[in-house]
Parts: C-alpha cells; sequence; structure tokens
C-alpha cells in the first residue's frame, strides 16, 4: 500500500463516500434483508468498479496495485453465490426497493451466464499495465453490467 | 306589378353558391399542395446523382443512426440484431406503430429500393409510393443528414441479411390513419433549421449533427406538444417515457451536470459517474455510441454542454 498516493487515496475516498451517499439516498426504504443484501453486493461492485473508472478516464493515478486489487475483488463479487440473495418473491414490487425484475428468476441460467461474464471481464483486467490499458478492459466490465441490467433491472419507480 | 325582382335573389343564390364551389376548390387544392408528399428535391437528387457509398463508412452511419435499435425484430441479440425485420411495437397517443421490416429482402424490406427511394424516404418521410411515413420513422431528425451518410448507410444495408417476415399494420385510428394528412402535420412541424444556432467550432457541429439529426436524441428526450411534435422550446428537457413507467431524464445542464470526460465514460461504458449503468432503451443506445469513433462521443459530449439549459 505504499505505493498508493495520497490523491489516490482521497479520490478512492471521496468516490466511496459519493457511492455510498447515493446508495443510500435510493434505498432508503429497503426492509428486506435479502434486498439489502444484493444492494451491498450492488455497493461494492460499484465501489471497484468506480477505482478501475477513475483510473480509465485520468481522474485517478494509474497504479499497478490498485487496479489489481479492484478488479481481483469484482472477480471475487461477482462469483458470490446469490442463491442466499436472490431469494424467491422479492421480485420489483413484491418488496420495497427491488428493481429486480421476475424474469431473473424465470430465466436463472442466463443470469449466471451475464454474471460470469463479470467475472470474466474483471479477471481480465488483473495485470492491466497502464491507463490505457486499464480502459481498453473497462469496456467489458461495463458491457456485462449494461446487459444484465438491461434484461433484469426494473424501471426506477 | 311584374315580378323584375324575382330573377335576382336566384342569380345571386347561385353566385354564391358558386363562390362557395369556388373556395371550396380552392381550399382544396391549397390542401391537396400543402400536403402532397414532396419529393427529394433537386440539390439533394443532384448530390445523390452518381454517388456510391461505402458499405464499412454505413457500418457507423448505421451505429449513430440507431437503426437496429428499432428495426430489428424484439428480442433479437447478437448478430440477429443485423436482421432488420421489424415488429416493435411503439405505444403513442395516436395509436401503435410497428416499426418496418428494412431488411434487404426485395419483397418485405427495401431489397428492391433505389437510392433515391431510400434517400427520399430519410429526408423526406415519403414512401417509394409516394405515401407519407408517421414521424415515428425520425425523419424529422434524419432529414439533416448529409447526402453522403445517406449513400454510405444505403450501400452497408444492401449487404444486411434478408428477412421474409412482413411488415405489420400500423394500429392507428381516424383520423390519424389518413396518411395524407401527415403532409399538413410536416408543413407545420418539419424544420430544417437546428435547435443550437450559432458560430460552432467544428466539434460542436459534429456533435449538434448527431443529437439533432443522425442520432436523434430529441426523440426520446424532449417532450411533444398535443400533436405529437417535438417542443423545441424545451429541448432535451426531459420527457415522459414513451414505452412504460418512468421518465427520460433532462440531458441540459439544468439537470445534468456530468463533466465532459464522464458523459463520454457514459457513452463507452454505460457507467454513470456512480459506476451504476445504463438501463432501459439508453442500454441499447450505448450499444451503438460505443461503435463510434472516440472523437463522435466527445462531440456529442461537448454539444450537451452547449445546449440551453431547459425545463
Amino acid at each position: 500500500m505504499k505505493k498508493m498516493t495520497k490523491t489516490a487515496m482521497t479520490l478512492a475516498l471521496g468516490l466511496g463516500l459519493v457511492t455510498s451517499a447515493s446508495f443510500a439516498a435510493s434505498h432508503a426504504s429497503v426492509t428486506n434483508k435479502a434486498v439489502a443484501a444484493r444492494h451491498a453486493q450492488m455497493q461494492m461492485l460499484a465501489y471497484h468498479t468506480g477505482i478501475l473508472g477513475s483510473i480509465a478516464k485520468g481522474e485517478m493515478e494509474y497504479n499497478s496495485a490498485m487496479v489489481d486489487a479492484a478488479a481481483t475483488n469484482l472477480r471475487d463479487l461477482a462469483k458470490l453465490d446469490g442463491t442466499t440473495m436472490w431469494l424467491p418473491g422479492t421480485e420489483q414490487g413484491a418488496v420495497d426497493g427491488s428493481r429486480a425484475k421476475a424474469e431473473m428468476w424465470s430465466n436463472f441460467p442466463d443470469v449466471i451466464a451475464k454474471v460470469t461474464d463479470l467475472a470474466n471481464a474483471a479477471d481480465a483486467m488483473i495485470g492491466a499495465a497502464d491507463q490505457a490499458a486499464v480502459g481498453a478492459a473497462m469496456g467489458a466490465i461495463g458491457g456485462s453490467c449494461k446487459a444484465c441490467h438491461e434484461a433484469y433491472r426494473g424501471p426506477k419507480t | 306589378m311584374r315580378p323584375i325582382a324575382a330573377p335576382r335573389p336566384k342569380f345571386a343564390l347561385k353566385r354564391g353558391f358558386g363562390l362557395l364551389i369556388l373556395c371550396a376548390v380552392i381550399g382544396a387544392g391549397v390542401f391537396w399542395w400543402v400536403t402532397a408528399p414532396q419529393g427529394l428535391g433537386v440539390n439533394r437528387a443532384l448530390a445523390l446523382k452518381g454517388l456510391q457509398g461505402a458499405p464499412d463508412r454505413g457500418t457507423l452511419v448505421f451505429a449513430a443512426g440507431g437503426c437496429a435499435s428499432c428495426h430489428a425484430a424484439p428480442e433479437a441479440t447478437g448478430d440477429d440484431r443485423l436482421v432488420l425485420a421489424g415488429g416493435l411495437p411503439f405505444d403513442s397517443d395516436f395509436g401503435t406503430f410497428y416499426a418496418p421490416n428494412i431488411s434487404s429482402d426485395p419483397q418485405h424490406g427495401l431489397g428492391a429500393w433505389s437510392q433515391g427511394d431510400f434517400a427520399r424516404a430519410l429526408i423526406k418521410g415519403v414512401s417509394p409510393q409516394g405515401q407519407h411515413y408517421y414521424p415515428a420513422f425520425p425523419y424529422t431528425a434524419y432529414s439533416h443528414m448529409s447526402t453522403q451518410d445517406v449513400a454510405d448507410l444505403f450501400a452497408y444495408m444492401q449487404t444486411l441479411p434478408a428477412s421474409a417476415t412482413p411488415s405489420q399494420p400500423h394500429d392507428v385510428g381516424f383520423p390519424f390513419n389518413i396518411r395524407r394528412s401527415l403532409g399538413g402535420w410536416k408543413w407545420l412541424f418539419v424544420r430544417d433549421d437546428y435547435v443550437l444556432s450559432g458560430d460552432l467550432s467544428e466539434q460542436l457541429t459534429r456533435g449538434r449533427y448527431l443529437v439533432e439529426g443522425l442520432s436523434h436524441c430529441g426523440e426520446c428526450h424532449t417532450p411533444r406538444n398535443a400533436l405529437g411534435a417535438l417542443d423545441r422550446s424545451r429541448w432535451l428537457a426531459g420527457a415522459p417515457n414513451p414505452s412504460g413507467k418512468g421518465t427520460i431524464p433532462n440531458i441540459t445542464s439544468a439537470e445534468l451536470d456530468w463533466s465532459e470526460a464522464d458523459l463520454v465514460a457514459y457513452f463507452t461504458s454505460g457507467f454513470t459517474p456512480e459506476y451504476d449503468s445504463a438501463g432501459g432503451k439508453m442500454a441499447d443506445v450505448i450499444t451503438n455510441l460505443a461503435a463510434l469513433p472516440e472523437s463522435d462521443r466527445a462531440a456529442i459530449a461537448a454539444y450537451l454542454k452547449a445546449v440551453p439549459a431547459a425545463r
């Protein structure tokens, strides 16, 4: 962690605050614990993607240890076994704060395929050697997030 | 007493009736003239003549124009999105429109069209049979397209697969089912000037071409009036979602405070500055924008920063 510059640390902290604040604001009414746990997972995904994205955008200085750690965490987060969190009956409309479409449960193998794409994209990010490489690997990560949200996330209410 | 006055009212009545007929004829003539489907126009037709489009450039025009987003079969993914079989429904206050088959099939698609037919459809919103298209097809925006882009798109779309799926008829009630009346709609609402005016840099000019023209961002992001035309005084100020719940956001500086770098990153990866990702129809738009050169994404971002704040 010696390699981490002060700027990077400040930015990471700031980013964390921003993401936590926005999640807290948008999910104030969550009472279902499984839904809350899913949001926590999403928040962790957003936080680590944010580190990589900030480096890609040039807002945070490139740092190989930081990139590898963020990508590894991202991969491992994508590999969490969802059985405990995606409980039947917790779709949008059924419980407060959920935006998961009912199709998630009827197409679960496809959901797994899409989250595996994210794990693979994050794995490919590990070892990205400079800012440009991080930027190039961002596309696949963004694409996998988007593919799943496009298919299985309901509209904001 | 001779009834000398008797023929006069008869004559006056006759003349009044004649005038009425004349007015009706002139009125009908004006209506007919105003609502007549237009040809491509001399300048465009001349520019198009002998112009050979390049299919590889056409792929970018196709992505920027978002053609597959509406014309691919609903639920199609991957390479199937290049089969432009149509069928996607568009609910509106006027009825339900269905995206037609625009594949290269000569019978059900536009495989038998000439380059001129294609240009007239995009620029004037008129079919090869001389019928007005409904403005669900965003020719109001495509009318800004450069003739070269039209030719490149035409060349590219001819390389795409054919589909024999027939186009579905629109489900539109009276009086909106009278196609001729769309001529009046066009006369009222089709404008050839841009919303963002003034001396623009090369980048802003490109951004304006994409946002207001080819990529037709205003079609969803600008609210519409009672007749379904875009309200230019509230350009990009957000609108109800035509395809259901929620709203399409305001993307002027009145409500969107993202930096240009944030916008470019969003157009590239779909990530918002909070690292949430694009959803709904916008996810598909991002897929298209991500295929464009970086300079185009930067141009769109620059345009959005320059466009007047509106609510």
